[in-house]
């Protein structure tokens, strides 16, 4: 069953159309990765669909309502949520409380501790943000994510900056949180790509330049030579 | 430990009705006003994150609101104080539906224009205002339940009541969900939004309320002290909250008392050393703002105790 579905998703920056007429459906329950090089139109398609960026063109359907009109804060409310790329957590505010937050609007204030321990954060809950290592900011986003036990979770890039270990961790919580949560998953790790996701897109330029399996996907040439073949990965 | 440390200022106060003599006692009525005017202003600013260059305006709205109503109807103090209240909360709203649709410097810029359009008011309808000096509530007039607020005690216990009832409304208001979402828009608002909280909708309610607290200390001032005028509608009385919530300490509910008395008795003693009072009240203020960025309450936060509101 699709949970959500773009339609014709159009976005122009000052002549460069960074999405590119974009159709993209994701189905309930499923992990699907987004990858492509830099500048390829992940971060931009991503941000069409929570509602931080407003499309030229075309529109989002979201538990098949028309969202595209939605504010970011109203498609939170029916079910997404957002890990940003570069951290983006309340740097002077304590850790559970960043993670209080995110739960309090969900109605899920119970939930703060055992999402830090689910994280790898256990009993880091009094330390104010700014004082954890870049990588355990990444697991604080990932967790205020998690803990608003959303329909949809957005992760992107989740595991730039994080150990192996940790790697390892993140992988186990994303499949315990299928299949109630759908996780759409922008990742260079390829690893990471491979081991997850149901099934991979592949963007370039701003336009979907094929879709299918993790084996499929490696097999395909036009993949190989966009993307795969490079150094990035 | 949050309410101890709180309610035990308000109990201080209270107790030093019967130790000051009456000059004193009058400095502090005073105080307390006026930092019932810098917690307003820390709702928006402190909290929010708004840093609004305009709040004269509404503590003059608070002033006029209930003076005006006082002076030309012989409306009763109680009813005219609930006048203020009103008026203080629609000008509120609505510079905060127009403001809000700009965000910092240019938030800054509006609210400044706007608090000089009401100054400009003020003098324009001098009929109402009598302008530039102002009026002065007759004596008679300003009682409250019966009370004469001329009489030192009663004044100082009325100036407690607003200060004491305004610091606990703002203590729990900065324990609450609402208070923390307030904070979190002031540290990221688009991670405020995303995850999930309409934050213009609660800028607007902040600014609101921050303005209703305003217009109450100005009414109280314009009840307590007896006299209105439009010098407390000046740039000048926009920037002296703004001056008191930093030095007290922006973010925290005992900060703007301790701004606003600290700021009082430094100028009280600088008058004292020299003529040029300002100068060395300044260079205090600069070597304050060097050391302590966070203000005395904020010190006290990031050394002492992490957990103070």
């Amino acid at each position: 069953m699709t949970l959500l579905e773009t339609r014709a998703l159009t976005r122009r920056f000052a002549g460069i159309t960074a999405v590119d007429a974009v159709d993209f459906t994701l189905d309930r329950g499923e992990v699907r990765a987004l990858i492509g090089p830099n500048g390829a139109g992940k971060t931009t398609l991503t941000s069409l669909l929570i509602g931080r960026l407003a499309p030229d063109a075309g529109s989002v359907h979201f538990g098949g309502r028309d969202v595209t009109r939605l504010p970011a804060h109203a498609r939170v409310r029916l079910g997404m949520a957002y890990t940003f790329q570069i951290t983006s957590v309340f740097a002077d505010l304590p850790v559970s409380e960043n993670v209080a937050l995110a739960a309090r609007r969900a109605g899920r204030g119970a939930h703060v501790d055992e999402t830090l321990d689910r994280v790898g954060l256990p009993g880091r809950g009094d330390t104010l943000a700014r004082d954890l290592s870049y990588g355990h900011q990444r697991l604080l986003e990932i967790a205020m994510g998690l803990v608003q036990a959303p329909a949809l979770l957005i992760l992107d890039e989740p595991t730039q900056g994080l150990a192996e270990a940790e790697i390892a961790g993140f992988r186990t919580l994303v499949r315990e949180i299928v299949p109630d949560t759908t996780v759409l998953l922008i990742e260079h790790n390829m690893a990471v790509v491979m081991a997850l996701a149901d099934r991979v897109t592949v963007m370039d330029r701003g336009r979907v330049l094929a879709e299918g399996t993790p084996d499929a996907i490696r097999a395909d040439a036009a993949v190989q030579a966009a993307y795969l073949g490079t150094d990035r990965c | 430990m949050r309410w101890g440390l709180h309610l035990g200022v308000v109990a201080g106060l209270l107790s030093l009705n019967w130790v000051l003599g009456a000059y004193a006692q009058g400095n502090v009525a005073r105080i307390m006003v006026l930092a019932t005017y810098a917690m307003g202003y820390n709702v928006a600013f402190g909290y929010t994150g708004l840093l609004s260059l305009g709040h004269a305006m509404f503590f003059a709205a608070g002033m006029y609101g209930l003076g005006i109503p006082m002076y030309h109807f012989g409306l009763p103090a109680e009813a005219a104080f609930v006048v203020a209240l009103g008026c203080g909360a629609g000008l509120g709203l609505g510079v905060a539906l127009l403001a809000l649709r700009t965000i910092g410097v240019g938030f800054m810029i509006v609210t400044l224009m706007f608090a000089q359009a009401t100054y400009l008011c003020i003098l324009y309808f001098a009929g109402w205002t009598r302008g530039d000096e102002g009026f002065v509530l007759p004596q008679s007039a300003r009682t409250l339940f019966g009370l004469p607020l001329s009489d030192p005690d009663i004044r100082y216990l009325a100036a407690w009541a607003l200060f004491s009832v305004t610091l606990c409304l703002t203590l729990w208001l900065a324990t609450r969900p609402f208070g923390r979402v307030l904070v979190a828009i002031r540290e990221n608002e688009d991670r405020a939004a995303l995850l999930g909280y309409r934050t213009w909708a609660r800028k607007v309610a902040a600014v609101t309320l921050s303005a209703t607290i305003s217009a109450a200390a100005g009414a109280g001032y314009a009840l307590l002290f007896g006299n209105t005028g439009s010098t407390f509608a000046t740039v000048q009385y926009s920037i002296l909250p703004l001056l008191w919530v930093l030095l007290g300490g922006a973010g925290t509910v005992i900060g703007p008392l301790i701004g606003t008395a600290f700021m009082f008795y430094l100028i009280d003693w600088a008058s004292d050393v020299t003529t040029a009072y300002m100068a060395l009240a300044g260079a205090v203020l600069v070597a304050l703002t060097l050391f302590a960025p966070g203000g005395i309450a904020g010190w006290i936060r990031s050394r002492l105790w992490r957990g103070l509101p």
